[in-house]
Parts: C-alpha cells; sequence; structure tokens
C-alpha cells in the first residue's frame, strides 16, 4: 500500500476526534476523542517515518504517547475531583475551574 | 496480502472512532476505542513499526483502558449528562453542535489537503527500502539505540513529565478534608521564623484573607 492510503486514514481519524471534542459533552468522552486526535497524529507520524526510512518519527511518536497517558492521568484525577465535590459532570455547566 | 489487511485493519480503525463519537454510554465508548487501538496497533506493524505497536497495545490498549474503565465505574453510568437531562437540548445547544461539526468536516477537508496534495513524490510509494534482520528499522533494538544515543534528552524530559503528571494525579484526586484539617494547626514554616506573626508585613495582610476565602468555599462544597 502506498504512505498515502495511510495519511487518509489517518485525516479521518483526525477529524472523527475533532468532532467528538466540539459535540459531546460528557468530560470523559471529550478526552477518549482527544486520544483520537492524538492517534491520528500518531499514525500520520509512523507513516513518514516509514516514508523516510528514518526513526526519529517513531521516536516522536512514543514521546506523543507518553504525553497522552499523562494527560489522561491529569484528566480522570481531574473528574474524580469533580464528582467528589458533587459538580456536575458536564462541560457545558462547568464554567469555572476555581474551587 | 498486506493490502488486504491494511482494508481490514483501516475499517476497524475508523469504525473504531465513529463508535466513540457516536455511542452514548461512556462505557461502551472506551470499549470501542480499546478496538480503534487494536487496528491502529495492526496499521503500526504494516508500517513495520514493530517496537511502537507493542507499546501501543501493552500500554495503551492495556493500562490506560483499565484506568479509563475505572473511572468510568466509579464516576457512574451517566448515559445522558444531568445538565442535558434537565434542560433538554436546546436550540443553542444543537446549532452550536452543527457549527462543530461543519468546522470538524473542513478540517477533514483542509488535512486531506495538505497531507495528499503535497509535492512530495515518495508519497505514492511504499517507503524506503526494509531489509530484516535483528537490528532492522522499528526493532526494539534500532529503537533502544536511538533513544539512549540521539535522543537522551528526550528521554529524560519524558519520564520527568510522567513523574509530574503522577504526583499531579495524586494530588488533583487526593481526599481534601483530612489536608484542611490539617491546616489548622499551626506549622513549623521556614518563613515563620523568619517573619514572626505581627510584624505586619504585606504577605500577613494578604494571607489572613486568602486562608478565610479558601476556608469558606471548603465548607461550600465540603462532602
Amino acid at each position: 500500500m502506498s504512505i498515502a492510503w495511510y495519511l487518509a486514514v489517518s485525516a479521518i481519524v483526525f477529524a472523527l476526534g475533532a468532532i467528538g471534542v466540539m459535540t459531546r459533552r460528557n468530560p470523559l468522552v471529550v478526552l477518549l476523542c482527544l486520544e483520537l486526535m492524538l492517534n491520528g497524529a500518531n499514525l500520520a507520524l509512523i507513516a513518514f517515518s516509514r516514508m523516510w526510512g528514518n526513526g526519529d518519527g517513531q521516536i516522536l511518536a512514543v514521546v506523543v504517547l507518553t504525553v497522552a497517558a499523562c494527560e489522561v492521568c491529569i484528566g480522570l484525577g481531574m473528574i474524580v475531583a469533580l464528582y467528589r465535590r458533587r459538580l456536575p459532570i458536564d462541560v457545558d455547566e462547568l464554567r469555572e475551574l476555581q474551587g | 496480502m498486506s493490502s488486504i489487511l491494511f482494508f481490514v485493519a483501516a475499517a476497524g480503525v475508523i469504525s473504531g472512532a465513529v463508535g466513540v463519537v457516536v455511542l452514548r454510554n461512556p462505557f461502551y465508548s472506551v470499549l470501542a476505542l480499546v478496538g480503534h487501538l487494536l487496528s491502529l496497533a495492526v496499521l503500526f506493524l504494516l508500517l513495520r513499526a514493530e517496537f511502537v505497536a507493542a507499546v501501543q497495545v501493552v500500554i495503551y490498549a492495556g493500562a490506560v483502558m483499565v484506568l479509563y474503565v475505572f473511572v468510568v465505574a466509579y464516576v457512574g453510568d451517566q448515559s445522558e449528562p444531568i445538565g442535558e437531562r434537565l434542560r433538554g437540548p436546546g436550540p443553542v445547544g444543537s446549532h452550536l453542535r452543527l457549527a462543530g461539526a461543519v468546522l470538524a468536516g473542513a478540517l477533514l477537508v483542509e488535512l486531506l489537503i495538505a497531507l495528499l496534495g503535497t509535492g512530495l513524490q515518495a508519497i505514492d510509494s511504499q517507503g524506503a527500502g526494509y531489509s530484516p534482520g535483528p537490528q532492522a528499522f522499528g526493532t526494539p533494538a534500532y529503537i533502544g539505540k536511538l533513544l539512549l544515543t540521539r535522543f537522551l534528552l528526550v528521554f529524560e524530559v519524558a519520564s520527568f513529565l510522567l513523574l509530574i503528571a503522577a504526583v499531579g494525579g495524586v494530588v488533583l484526586a487526593r481526599r481534601r478534608k483530612g489536608l484542611e484539617e490539617e491546616d489548622e494547626g499551626d506549622l513549623l514554616t521556614p518563613m515563620g521564623l523568619l517573619r514572626p506573626p505581627g510584624t505586619g508585613t504585606m504577605a500577613e495582610g494578604v494571607g489572613t484573607q486568602v486562608t478565610s476565602s479558601r476556608r469558606d468555599a471548603g465548607t461550600r462544597y465540603g462532602s
């Protein structure tokens, strides 16, 4: 398969994640859709890495995985803190982050 | 053979992504994301990224998704958010959602133009040459050598970032009650030794206000 097919798949996954981030209201699902966007970027990075036969793209993909794990850690911690304070789990209701 | 595998895996990737966005129950969204990640690992294998595919399956589809499942089970099965049930889908919200979907469609068109419409000639090729072997492109030995020689600084910064995120997660999700009570007592701090109470510093005037408002917030939201 030519590299262009992989790039098309990565663009579609990124756009689907963007739709989810902009339309869903549950912060858990918003985090999941952020993962989708990061995965689309990862697929493009690895496709370009294969295109040039160079390992730098794969290293960057591993770093993106690390950053995604950190983001999940912080995001889920915030959701658990929201739930403990009986605040609504809804991004439309959460107008202020002060507490 | 590889093209059949590509189309099967790409269908899995895209249908998993659609499932994450469309499904109402967050638990099913997490399961759809697991399927998406497994298909994506197949695509990575087709692109000769063996190490990244293994990391994807073990860490992402294994550890991170288990964390998600735990939080979904803890927060509860809220297929409809509370505000949505009370107010109903208002006219403003649905218009904004439609605008968001249109914006994402425009983003897709722009990305396709930017990625596929470039003048890169190698984009239509199968990629660079590949010779199998123990140190070949994408194997753990290859990635490990790169990480410990050329990208050593990146490696260390990533480990430090993981440490900070772990500490931040613990601080965010801890129970606040115990620590609030601990703050009531007079703690011996170096600044307290330098500035005994009653010296009339600016920090003292500001600090009393801050602590009183924080206590009010604690009683308001305290559970």
